[in-house]
């Protein structure tokens, strides 16, 4: 076969330099859709809550009233129930995924890893709507018959928490919102953990445990402390997944436009008000307010993730450091 | 030296930088026609480098770039305005791990060739088989064609490779430690390559195997800490060199 | 063995056995969750639901519009969302590299992969609802695909890192340009990866209830006009369970039953195939 070489002509390789900018422009266009969508969001937000953000000024956030027949709205009672049921997740979801992260790292045997940590995963996968039906016909009527009148008796008359278990023991409200939510975040936080507490060098491990070490000493004094700003992270993801979750609690919340300080009581979250009230808005002031809700909502998340992914951002910046 | 031999290849007051660092320093040499030209040295010291400057591959890493002329028959690379993927075309490149793409044998070559030619089925298998043939594999690949190149064994994906390279007919080869991942049988069979290749190509070879560089090239370059210390026929630099730091490491002192 | 190390010893066995408990609360909420939709679902299910569409308030029917809604607008949003996943990951993984542009585009996609939905449903409301006077199963797709992209961009960005450079050398060096090369060896190199991250955007959208409320809303009837509101699962399962009609709760179980199976098949699928993607590298 002749190997003579002129075979490549100048409007191929022409053409060639076309398509590669045509295509680097492509993707680069479609990565510039992510910051064209966030603008979006905020504009769209901004613009659809102006009316009430002008109406009502910076008042908007610490007024308690939601009348949406003197149109006069305020965001305080879906601020408080929004951080209340996602302090109650956090409270139960942060303990628990840790112990999950430490058995599945440092306790289980190798075989049972992968199959647990996958069942724990799928918690995610499952939808949230689905959370939803569980708790108002499955979960609410355990918690009123046996969890909540338990609680009542045990802890009503105490000092203090007492007010917390105040009231009817309905089986929905704050109490019920914030555990489903909890049992929500635990799969994200627990893969988080479970993630940084693998990066954890060996060397360091295999030295604590050389010098006698029990498994918990390792995990408490070398994992946590090598990877505390990374669990943080995770526990900041989850707080974030948890303030903005929608379906499951607009199940079980209660969706009652009232503060209380009792956990038995319900109440509401942004998102619940959102879902509930959206379609059914009387009025521009009401779906301007609610549009409000939404970009006090989204500030909120959007802080609190930023700083999640920070936090593991400085984490991983660490590690690629030393490798 | 090699500059009264007619250089395929001219490389003048090359200088190249990762970021802030200088990798290479003022190289100039001349790669003759059909001839094979090989690059030693200890790790680091820039052999590797200068072999990816004469297809521009270091382009894809941002923060790298070269100055000075690299000029192919007569023509530099180097210059912003040369046609790179035509110079990468003409200009063949087989890496030290095999890299056999993600699809069939048959695929593995026609890739390469359907880039700039379209070619009736029968002229591809034609061409197929010549490139395989060419690269020492069609009696071992033959009935298998339609297979995944991955499924090859490390020396066979690396003729493949080089059959690769072959099939869209480049007038350099560019080895960038060709054997460096191959046992002893597999790296005999590509040095028998290499020596039959040098007929029809001009093949450039770096490697850290110094008995390789004897066997398989006609010119060889001693390369250290980013500069071209020697360059000379093969014969002369291993048996008569005429600075200590070549000889120190043709003996084996450092490296 | 003196106390204090006995002491030692009791805190580890402790807490080491709190470790297991609190794996075992973990499972017990995902077996009970599961076993509750399983059993209210299966005995709602009957083949009804496949050829009767939502009934009124307290008749029988099934949720044939709704599956068929529901598959319409998953359809449609993967087929926005994946190409210009794919793309928007293409460009972060072979362009963007290490650049602040890159950087500030990876934050951002990180933050809007855990967004609130229904802030998503908000803005597409925004965007799309009022431009169009109505809502719409187009407005309801497009929330939809804005949901699924975070996820294929992040994942088609990590499998494209996972193929070799030198692969992506092999093929410049024969004289491929840039977009050949990564069309038709990096993708091909990466296909089950980023195909694993469409499975699980998929399984992530499909179960979505939030954003489609202010966007495709719902609809008693059979409809396939895009331009108009369409019937979904997860929005007849909302509006039926919360309502007072048992034969309503009925179908809400059966609609449950389905989504959660198909969410988990995609999820497992899309879990198998990535560990098979992570023993070849």
């Amino acid at each position: 076969m002749d190997i003579s070489r002129s075979h490549i002509s100048d409007t191929i390789s022409g053409r060639q330099r076309l398509m590669d900018r045509f295509f680097q422009a492509l993707t680069t266009g479609s990565a510039w859709l992510v910051l064209v969508i966030l603008a979006g969001i905020i504009v769209s937000l901004f613009v659809g809550g102006w009316q009430a953000l002008v109406a009502f000024g910076p008042k908007f956030l610490v007024t308690d009233e939601w009348n949406p027949v003197t149109e006069r709205f305020g965001a305080l009672v879906p601020i408080y129930g929004t951080l209340v049921s996602s302090v109650i997740a956090l409270l139960i979801a942060v303990p628990m995924s840790f112990g999950i992260a430490v058995f599945l790292t440092e306790v289980a045997p190798g075989w049972m890893r992968r199959p647990i940590g996958t069942a724990i995963e799928l918690l995610a996968a499952i939808p949230s709507i689905i959370y939803g039906m569980w708790g108002l016909f499955v979960f609410a009527p355990v918690m009123s018959q046996h969890v909540q009148p338990w609680l009542q008796a045990r802890f009503g008359d105490t000092v203090l928490i007492g007010a917390l278990f105040q009231g009817a023991p309905l089986g929905i409200g704050m109490l019920p919102a914030g555990i489903i939510l909890g049992i929500m975040i635990i799969p994200f936080i627990t893969a988080l953990m479970r993630d940084v507490f693998l990066t954890t060098p060996k060397f360091l491990k295999e030295s604590a445990y050389g010098v006698g070490a029990t498994h918990w000493e390792v995990v408490w004094n070398v994992v946590l402390p090598y990877t505390r700003v990374g669990a943080v992270g995770g526990i900041f993801l989850g707080l974030g997944r948890a303030l903005g979750e929608t379906m499951a609690v607009t199940f079980v919340i209660g969706n009652t436009h009232r503060m209380s300080a009792s956990l038995f009581e319900p109440g509401n979250s942004i998102a619940s008000t959102l879902a509930n009230e959206f379609n059914e808005a009387v009025g521009d002031m009401h779906t301007s307010a609610l549009i409000a809700l939404g970009l006090v909502l989204f500030m909120i998340t959007f802080i609190v993730l930023a700083l999640a992914k920070l936090l593991l951002l400085g984490l991983e910046s660490r590690d690629s450091a030393k490798s | 030296m090699a500059n009264d031999i007619h250089g395929k290849i001219q490389v003048r007051d090359l200088n190249f930088y990762y970021g802030k660092y200088q990798a290479l320093k003022n190289i100039s040499l001349d790669v003759a026609t059909n001839m094979v030209t090989a690059f030693i040295g200890p790790s680091g010291c820039g052999k590797s480098t200068l072999l990816r400057t004469f297809n521009r591959m270091y382009e894809l890493y941002p923060g790298q770039r070269a100055t000075g002329e690299i000029l192919l028959d007569g023509e530099n690379v180097l210059a912003p305005g040369a046609d790179l993927f035509r110079l990468r075309a003409r200009v063949g490149m087989v890496f030290q791990k095999p890299t056999p793409f993600p699809m069939s044998i048959y695929e593995n070559i026609a890739f390469g060739v359907r880039l700039y030619e379209k070619l009736p089925r029968s002229e591809m298998d034609d061409r197929v088989e010549w490139a395989l043939t060419q690269a020492a594999l069609w009696g071992e690949v033959k009935d298998k064609l339609r297979q995944s190149g991955m499924s090859l064994s490390g020396g066979q994906q690396q003729r493949l490779c080089i059959a690769r390279a072959i099939a869209v007919k480049p007038e350099v080869m560019l080895l960038d430690e060709p054997a460096s991942a191959l046992d002893p049988i597999s790296t005999l069979k590509i040095e028998e390559l290499i020596y039959e290749l040098k007929k029809n190509y001009t093949i450039v070879i770096v490697t850290h195997n110094m008995q390789q560089a004897a066997r398989v090239s006609d010119f060889t370059a001693f390369m250290y800490l980013g500069e071209a210390v020697e360059f000379g026929d093969t014969n002369t630099i291993f048996t008569n060199p005429s600075k200590k730091q070549t000889e120190d490491y043709i003996t084996g002192r450092y490296g | 063995m003196d106390l204090r190390y006995l002491r030692r010893r009791t805190v580890n066995i402790v807490n080491l056995t709190g470790s297991l408990l609190a794996t075992v609360f973990g499972l017990f909420w995902l077996f009970w969750i599961l076993w509750t939709t399983l059993s209210y679902g299966v005995s709602a299910f009957d083949w009804n639901l496949f050829h009767q569409n939502t009934p009124a308030p307290g008749a029988a029917g099934g949720l044939a519009n709704a599956i068929v809604g529901s598959l319409i607008m998953v359809g449609l949003a993967t087929v926005i969302g994946t190409p210009v996943g794919i793309l928007a990951g293409t460009y972060l993984a072979e362009y963007g590299g290490r650049t602040w542009v890159a950087g500030t585009i990876r934050f951002i996609n990180d933050i809007l992969l855990s967004a609130p939905s229904i802030i998503i449903g908000l803005f597409v409301y925004e965007m799309v609802v009022i431009r169009m006077g109505h809502f719409s199963a187009l407005a309801g797709a497009i929330a939809l695909a804005i949901i699924m992209l975070p996820v294929v961009i992040r994942t088609t960005e990590e499998m494209l890192r996972l193929v070799p450079n030198p692969l992506r050398e092999a093929a410049l060096a024969l004289g491929a340009p840039r977009w050949k090369m990564i069309s038709l060896v990096a993708y091909r190199a990466a296909l089950s990866g980023i195909l694993t991250g469409v499975l699980l955007a998929v399984a992530r959208i499909a179960g979505e209830t939030a954003p489609l409320l202010f966007t495709a809303l719902n609809n008693q009837f059979w409809s396939t006009d895009l331009m108009q509101p369409m019937a979904n699962l997860p929005v007849v399962i909302f509006q039926f369970a919360m309502s007072p009609y048992p034969e309503w709760h009925t179908l809400a179980w059966a609609g449950s039953l389905l989504i959660t199976l198909s969410v988990l098949a995609l999820s497992i699928l899309a879990r198998t195939l990535l560990r098979k993607v992570r023993l070849e590298h």
